[in-house]
């Protein structure tokens, strides 16, 4: 009964933040919504027993990635007041299409089908999630692993070659003339 | 205990959200990008509910994969967003068109 309640806490702020993050006039409200709705996710991790995947989420998204965006909305100024322009041309056409696919989603869900997978109940403190993801992380699925290192690794490198810029007023070395510098070129015998 | 097709009905909520988000924002790029990280999280969702109801952390090390895949793909998308502003002084998705020849 209490996690009952929890969940309908959970997923119903989720939601109504999900909201708040398409329908905010301005994007830095949208990236503290998105935020909360992290937040709120986690919470039904938890009570999915995905303790290991809560703490990611709430350290890598909510401190990592939405820094990211809030350091990028920021950073541009940009016109807030144009890019509201056709807010509502497209919400016919997209709410048809969002209210399609609700219908659909949740008609599978709730036909009779997921309904028959017998809610396992909870492990108790004697498994350790982080300790059980591991296993599995390292061994089955450890070629996952290796590529989702290479694609973080392509991803750091692709957002550095995008973003730097070569200043024309500062002052660089240029590496190559100062090895290959003679000491004819820099000493000067002068008799006294 | 709560059964697995309310689960299933959040993470449904979320994904349309995410959808309705990216037809209302057409114009800004920085929300785009914010509703498909809202369709992710549905997927997430998704796959949390089916790890715990089955008993199997295949689910679980997917999110892990899902949301590795997410953060290259914030991280490249906000450093196009920078470089493309830099150069036009503009985030709107109707001034990228420089591609179409």
């Amino acid at each position: 009964m209490l996690e009952l309640g929890f969940f309908y806490l959970f997923a119903g702020l989720a939601v109504a933040a999900a909201l708040g993050v398409i329908t905010a006039r301005n994007p830095v409200h949208s990236v503290m919504w998105l935020i909360f709705c992290f937040f709120n996710a986690a919470g039904l991790f938890f009570l999915l027993d995905a303790e290991f995947i809560g703490i990611l989420l709430i350290l890598v998204y909510v401190g990592a990635v939405m820094v990211l965006f809030m350091f990028v909305v920021m950073m541009l100024h940009v016109n807030l007041a144009a890019l509201r322009e056709g807010f509502l041309r497209y919400l016919p056409l997209g709410g048809a299409i969002a209210a399609a696919l609700l219908a659909e989603i949740v008609a599978a869900g709730f036909s009779g089908v997921f309904t028959r997978v017998p809610n396992p109940g909870h492990s108790g403190g004697q498994v350790n999630n982080t300790v059980e993801i591991g296993k599995v992380l390292y061994t089955k699925y450890l070629l996952g692993f290796e590529v989702a290192a290479v694609i973080l690794l392509v991803a750091l490198v692709g957002a550095v070659v995008l973003t730097i810029r070569k200043r024309k007023d500062a002052k660089y070395q240029n590496i190559a003339r100062q090895v290959a510098v003679k000491p004819s070129e820099r000493l000067r015998k002068v008799r006294m | 205990m709560v059964p697995l097709s309310y689960y299933l009905a959040v993470a449904a909520c979320l994904f349309s959200l995410g959808v309705v988000g990216l037809f209302l924002n057409r114009k800004n790029v920085i929300t785009m990008l914010m509703c498909i990280e809202l369709i992710l999280l549905g997927v997430n969702v998704n796959l949390a509910a089916f790890s715990h109801f089955l008993q199997n952390l295949g689910g679980q090390v997917f999110i892990f994969f899902v949301l590795t895949v997410a953060a290259s793909e914030v991280a490249v998308g906000l450093a196009i967003l920078v470089a493309f502003y830099r150069n036009r002084r503009s985030i709107e998705v109707e001034d990228i068109n420089t591609l179409q020849g």
